[in-house]
């Protein structure tokens, strides 16, 4: 069976979705993932999701699943590289993905997460929303 | 391509086929990049729901055209087990399985056109169509 390759990025897990995902596919992603993160105590899970053409409303109970799971496990999802036809349609279509963070690109999406756990080594700061430093200045190590 | 051709739906692999017939029509119609999504997107939800409650089922996809513009006309129909009431089922959350309850009402939104058919015991047509909107 055709497995998503999951990757190590520094303190977090990379996922690329390049084909069309279909339910099996998506069930091993999950499982992949839960083990890896629970293995590697990644805090963070990147999907990148910029070679898909659309996201429909199976996709996107895939996405909420991923990060409600990773959730617990102390890891949190940022689903980068999101087509910005895709994101019109998904308003459209009602499917805001509420519970999932987004980043336009993999850089961005690293720096969310390196902030988290740079923040997370302070102590129990967990609580709360997210006010940290603002998103603007977050792609300066660029290059 | 012919005006219009019919295609299964009894797997997922089917679904995908779908998305990628659709797309090619909306391509050939002149939709740019967000309509091609939209028309995609509301026959990917179309066709999982004639998959996973209809029980599987076909699609005809058309090239239609009216008073010079152009547009995607899909049709899914089922002999599964009909939706009892319409109007519930079109409302965002609504689902009867583990699904979220958006790709009914979802895929009437992205499309200009929604006609809905469906009574307990005989099935569910679901028609769109979408223009192009250039
Ligand atoms: N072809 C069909 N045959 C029988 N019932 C259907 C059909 N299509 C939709 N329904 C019913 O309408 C409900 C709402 O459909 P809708 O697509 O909005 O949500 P869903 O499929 O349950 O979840 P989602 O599409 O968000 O994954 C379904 O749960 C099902 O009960
Ligand atoms: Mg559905």
């Amino acid at each position: 069976m055709d497995r998503i390759p999951v990757l190590k990025l520094g303190d977090a897990l990379l996922v690329t979705v390049q084909v069309d995902m279909h339910d099996r596919l998506a069930a091993a992603l999950e499982e992949d993932l839960t083990g890896r993160i629970a293995a590697t105590g990644a805090k963070g899970v990147l999907i990148d999701i910029s070679s898909l053409e659309i996201v429909d409303s199976f996709i996107g109970r895939m996405l909420d699943t991923i990060a409600a799971v990773s959730r617990m496990l102390d890891a949190d999802t940022v689903v980068v590289g999101m087509r910005p036809a895709v994101a019109i349609t998904l308003v459209e279509l009602g499917l805001e993905l509420r519970g999932v963070r987004t980043a336009l690109n993999v850089e961005r999406g690293m720096a969310l997460i390196g902030r988290r756990s740079d923040a997370g080594r302070g102590g129990d700061d967990g609580g709360g929303d997210r006010d940290g430093p603002a998103a603007e200045d977050i792609d300066d190590d660029g290059g | 391509m012919e005006a219009a051709a019919v295609f299964e739906i009894r797997s997922s692999d089917d679904v995908v086929r779908v998305r990628q017939e659709v797309r090619a029509r909306a391509v050939a119609a002149g939709f740019g990049l967000v309509d091609q999504t939209k028309i995609v997107t509301a026959a990917s939800e179309l066709a999982r729901n004639t998959l996973d409650h209809g029980g599987g089922g076909a699609v005809r996809v058309e090239s239609v055209s009216q008073g010079g513009r152009r547009g995607v006309r899909l049709t899914f129909e089922d002999q599964g087990p009909g939706i009892p009431d319409v109007e519930q089922a079109l409302k965002d959350g609504f689902t009867t399985g583990r699904g979220l309850g958006l790709g009914l009402g979802g895929s009437k939104r992205l499309s200009n056109e929604f006609a809905i058919d469906s009574a307990p015991g005989r099935g569910t047509r679901v028609t769109i169509a979408r223009w192009n909107s250039r």
